[in-house]
């Protein structure tokens, strides 16, 4: 789950992080109210969830007051990769001498935490693995010991900071040790990082918190709302992935695998399919249910195609489920149905009985589906 | 034979009273799994088919032990707790079935696992099962013929799916693991590969990837570098998944300019590894290895 840069800031300035002076405004006489309190050279940044918002023309630096309005207005009209802007921060303008790029992170590989850090500050950190390693600082942290001083001395060395500096990084990075645990964040970065010649400052904040610790935030939980389309909420409410695509054959599965593996075979047949829809291990009738309500009533979406290989799931409440979707819905779309595993007869009896043909192999179904989508 | 469990692994159940783990419990017992003991915290002194429940891990030791490997049913929120307990009582065989595990949970585990020497597979994991002899988990046991294929997966429901269409064409299984969906893994296919490599009973390897992270790439290297000691073939999912999306599984998502489709089937195929285009063509990949 993603925080807004002005929640993030708001996280880091209590760690003891320092971040530019700023203020959050909802429309254009608050951008210009914040402005004049924090005084003119001021930086709008537009607050969205989305990355590269700096590419997409989503922060001016404006140099009078004057020029408030009219660029706050700009930046309010301007959707930044289509995500609408809701608010502004405006922030005191920090004249710097460099900039840093600073995170901790997960790493899959070393199973370990990382700091990375680079002198080339601004730049993506994708651009950086790739483009830059030689310029990329990795340090692992084994969580049993936890953060030491050292790391910051040895990042310090190689961001060539001067000695006095070592202190303030050595203050940010062990405080971004313990928020990264606190807030079982699965990222903490700051890109850019400045040097200013007062000391270390966070231009830029980002935190994203892990999914799965979240029950230990009730506080943060309505917001991982936030980020998901109508029709993911939907998804979330009753336990199933969901993740819209562009074509128009709908998928339904059981696993995640088997769920892109499918999504792949529609492909390899010549079709597009229109989602990727995973009911989970162990689905209920219910939740099947709303899931098929979901693709059925999904305008763009030609033919079902459901693909279940029952271990944990049973293949008569998928069934049910699907019947009571269609009963409930009205949809006259076609369903093609691959269906094994455990109660597959049941399932494949109900399905039946409705008029639906049940394949055993999926390469036959997935056909069937593209045959039907091109009609 | 196989890898990491055979009929002679004794082995604990941790959370034993709950659904899923009493269900499991019947349905491992069926296989031929020779289960010892459950733990359930507050339930102990019961049974659950037949198999006696104790409140520790140490009293499941005491009792019922020598305890060789143990598999976790446990609820997401105290599965760390239970990992941990079975690590600290020595138990060298750890396989995590629990999904939706806190990231931070899953780092802490799995390092504790490494520094005491404890095999942890999983989590978010279908289990281990070696055909014919034990399974710790909850693959549907039908759809694994006996034979001589190694499978290390880190799907689901695709394992079976993949399983069933080699038993269509006579290609029975040694050992099946699933590594787990989530990012952080106790154990990755260089590590699961290096055991098939020493069992004698495996002859040719199936990996089961799917996009995320970069751990079919590093196989690749590792694979050419230790001098293809095994013949494997590859099938790996989401060739048509979108940058940036979590694909339902936690660790099924390209980020950081890592884990897209076409880096790994690249390095796959330079080291020599066939990737199917489906999972339906396995068997034919196979075929034209053996």
């Amino acid at each position: 789950m993603k925080l807004y840069e002005f929640e993030a800031k708001e996280i880091v300035r209590d760690y003891g992080i320092p971040v530019p002076y700023g203020m959050l405004a909802r429309n254009i006489d608050e951008a210009i109210e914040a402005a004049k309190k924090i005084g003119v050279p001021v930086v709008l940044k537009s607050q969205v969830l989305v990355g590269r918002r700096g590419l997409a023309g989503g922060i001016r630096i404006v140099e009078t007051l004057e020029d408030v309005a009219r660029e706050a207005e700009n930046l309010f009209n301007t959707r930044i990769r289509g995500e609408e802007v809701k608010y502004l921060l405006i922030e005191k303008k920090i004249d710097f001498e460099r900039e840093l790029y600073l995170s901790l992170t997960i790493d899959r590989t070393a199973r370990k935490y990382v700091f990375l850090a680079s002198p080339l500050g601004g730049v993506e950190i994708e651009e950086l693995v790739k483009q830059h390693p030689d310029k990329l600082l990795k340090l692992y942290i084994d969580p049993a010991t936890g953060y030491s001083p050292y790391m910051s001395r040895t990042t310090a060395k190689f961001l060539e900071l001067p000695k006095e500096m070592w202190k303030y990084l050595h203050n940010i990075m062990d405080s971004m040790y313990k928020l990264m645990r606190e807030l079982d964040a699965e990222l903490v970065e700051f890109n850019p990082l400045a040097v200013t010649n007062k000391g270390l400052i966070a231009l830029d904040a980002k935190i994203r918190i892990d999914d799965n610790s979240l029950y230990r935030h009730p506080e943060l939980q309505d917001k991982a709302l936030r980020e998901l389309s109508p029709r993911e909420q939907v998804a979330k409410k009753y336990g199933f992935s969901y993740v819209e695509l562009d074509g128009n054959i709908g998928i339904i599965c059981n696993g995640a695998g088997l769920t892109m593996a499918t999504m792949d075979l529609v492909a390899y047949y010549g079709g597009k399919p229109a989602n990727f829809l995973d009911i989970g291990g162990g689905a209920t009738r219910e939740r099947v249910k709303e899931a098929a309500k979901l693709i059925l009533t999904h305008e763009r979406v030609k033919v079902v195609l459901i693909n279940i290989f029952g271990g944990i799931t049973r293949c008569d409440e998928v069934a049910r489920g699907v019947i009571e979707a269609v009963e409930e819905t009205g949809a006259h779309k076609p369903i093609v149905v691959r269906m094994l595993g455990t109660n597959e007869e049941e399932g494949r009896r109900i399905l039946e009985e409705y008029g639906y043909k049940v394949f055993s192999e999926a390469d036959e179904a997935v056909k069937k589906a593209v045959e039907l989508a091109r009609r | 034979m196989g890898i990491l469990v055979d009929r002679n692994t004794r082995v604990l159940v941790q959370g034993i009273t709950g659904r899923e783990g009493s269900f499991h419990t019947k349905l491992m017992l069926e296989y031929g799994t020779k289960i010892v003991a459950g733990v359930t915290p507050g339930k102990g002194s019961q049974e659950v088919h037949g198999i006696p429940v104790y409140d520790t891990v140490r009293e499941a030791v005491e009792h019922a032990g020598p305890i060789d490997a143990s598999v976790v049913f446990v609820p997401s929120r105290f599965a760390r707790d239970a990992v941990l307990e079975a690590i600290d009582n020595g138990i060298k065989v750890v396989v995590v079935i629990t999904e939706g595990i806190s990231v931070h949970d899953e780092v802490i585990m799995v390092n504790h696992a490494k520094h005491n020497g404890t095999i942890m597979i999983g989590p978010n994991t279908p289990g281990v099962l070696t055909a014919g002899e034990a399974k710790l988990g909850i693959m549907p046991a039908h759809v694994f013929k006996k034979g001589y294929i190694g499978i290390i997966s880190r799907s689901g429901t695709l394992t079976y799916e993949i399983a069933r269409e080699l038993g269509k064409k006579n290609y029975g299984v040694s050992t099946v693991v699933g590594m787990g969906g989530d990012p952080i893994i106790g154990m990755n296919y260089i590590e699961l590969y290096d055991y098939f490599v020493r069992d004698p009973k495996t002859k040719a390897l199936a990996i089961i990837g799917e996009i995320g992270g970069d751990a079919e790439e590093r196989f690749a290297k590792y694979y050419v570098e230790t001098g293809r000691e095994k013949p494997v073939v590859a099938y790996i999912a989401g060739r048509t998944a979108p940058p940036g999306k979590r694909m339902g599984h936690a660790g099924a998502i390209i980020s950081m300019g890592l884990g897209d489709y076409k880096s790994k089937r690249e390095a796959l195929e330079k080291a020599g590894i066939p990737v199917a285009d489906k999972p339906s063509d396995v068997p034919r990949l196979l075929s034209e290895i053996l």
